[in-house]
């Protein structure tokens, strides 16, 4: 297999067979706040894909430079933490002032990035799991992509089902976890197809 | 000192941060497919809840206003790291179970936002009640979840066989989608019942599961109610 098709497929597999929100259950809570309307959804999946692409390669080299050189690695935690913090603020002030207009489509969600567990939970577990460079690329893109399926289906289906008739008690947050529910029956589905 | 039960009752009852205030969603949803687990998972958080608040309360008049979120975080996290090496000591079992769900109780909102609502504007001992309070409710909430995931989903509770032998266990409750099926269905009951939560409150005022919103400025939870005091 060349090495397109292998990248492609690892894309694949991290992005819809195991998805982070609907199998995984990292980054619940935009999944479930931020997903009103579709193109909220798509701005913040968006500006999730770009942290934690970003996150990832410089955790990674923070680790293995920094942490395994000074056999420092049980304060990975308390270090990953404070780099993404650091790096979601750095990035707010560098699209301000360099591209307005991507810091105006995307700005208003970057502050809300740094409590999103996905980023912290992939910069940990690509550690945890001593991928590569290559590998955590990998794994870090695919999981961000299908973080932006995830909370775009999402979303799409929140505003087809808003004027419809719902049972009063499930009306609000019932619905959308039972949305949730069904849509991870539906990605389960691709557990079947493995590479 | 009436103030420590009214803490704890507002913590397990008042404002349980699962089902009322809807906080902490990833590990509700990840790690409650039996009992044991979400038990686990509720004491980790409750004691880094507890000891977060009461370093947090005791460092308020030393944290300068424009940093206080970093200083928080980095209180948070260092004591997520030594309850993750403490786990991995002595309950190694356990720790396997949980997983990478252990350093996220950095990312927990309950936490950051008991910090930011609470304890930086409390004396320490009431805020070590409220930590606990919190923890409590939301080590309930776990165990209650788990409990009913593992009851459908493997037929026992705590390991413990239960159910008649013609049971036949239905194990999409224990696998992703039965979380969510199974949080839509206490919601739902919940609202049925009138009890107060997240979903049919004002969402302006509440985080309304977002918990991306808790660091933020316009999502104290609680906040006027603890200032009127």
């Amino acid at each position: 297999m060349s090495i397109i098709a292998a990248f492609f497929l690892g894309i694949l597999n991290y992005a819809l067979i195991d998805n982070v929100v609907l199998s995984r259950f990292l980054g619940l809570c935009p999944f479930l706040g931020v997903s009103r309307k579709t193109s909220t959804a798509a701005g913040m999946g968006a500006a999730v894909v770009a942290v934690i692409t970003l996150s990832s390669a410089i955790t990674y080299a923070i680790n293995q430079l920094l942490l395994k050189t000074l056999d420092m690695e049980y304060m990975r935690t308390i270090v990953f933490i404070l780099i993404i913090a650091a790096l979601v603020q750095s990035v707010e002030i560098i699209l301000k002032k360099k591209i307005p207009s991507l810091y105006n489509a995307l700005g208003v969600y970057l502050p809300l990035i740094t409590t999103n567990c996905a980023v912290l939970g992939v910069a940990i577990d690509s550690a945890q799991k001593g991928f590569g460079f290559w590998q955590t690329m990998l794994f870090s893109v695919g999981t961000a992509v299908g973080f932006l399926v995830a909370i775009v289906i999402m979303a799409g289906i929140r505003e087809r089902i808003e004027h419809n008739k719902i049972p009063e008690s499930f009306k609000g947050m019932p619905i959308v976890l039972l949305t949730a529910a069904l849509m991870a029956i539906a990605f389960f589905g691709f557990k079947g197809v493995s590479f | 000192m009436k103030k420590i039960p009214e803490r704890l009752y507002n913590g397990i009852i008042k404002e349980n941060p699962t089902f009322v205030l809807m906080l902490g969603m990833c590990p509700t949803l990840a790690v409650t497919t039996s009992a044991i687990n979400g038990l686990g998972m509720g004491l980790s958080t409750c004691a880094v809840l507890m000891m977060s608040n009461l370093m947090i309360s005791l460092l308020r008049k030393f944290i300068p206003d424009r940093v206080r979120m970093p200083a928080f975080i980095v209180v948070v996290a260092s004591f997520v790291t030594i309850v993750d090496l403490l786990m991995q000591a002595y309950v190694r079992s356990l720790y396997g179970a949980l997983g990478l769900y252990i350093p996220l109780i950095v990312v927990n909102c309950i936490i950051l936002g008991r910090a930011e609502a609470y304890a930086s504007k409390n004396p320490p001992v009431a805020s070590f009640f409220d930590g606990l309070g919190m923890g409590v409710g939301f080590t309930l909430a776990l165990t209650l979840i788990g409990a009913f995931r593992e009851l459908l989903g493997s037929g026992s509770i705590f390991g413990f066989n239960i159910m008649p032998n013609g049971f036949e266990p239905v194990s999409i409750m224990i696998m992703a989608p039965g979380a969510f099926l199974v949080l839509a269905c206490l919601t739902a009951l919940q609202n049925k019942l009138k009890a107060p939560s997240a979903t049919n409150r004002e969402p302006s005022k509440f985080c309304a599961g977002n918990c991306a919103n808790c660091t933020d400025a316009s999502c104290h939870i609680g906040k006027k109610e603890d200032n009127d005091k």
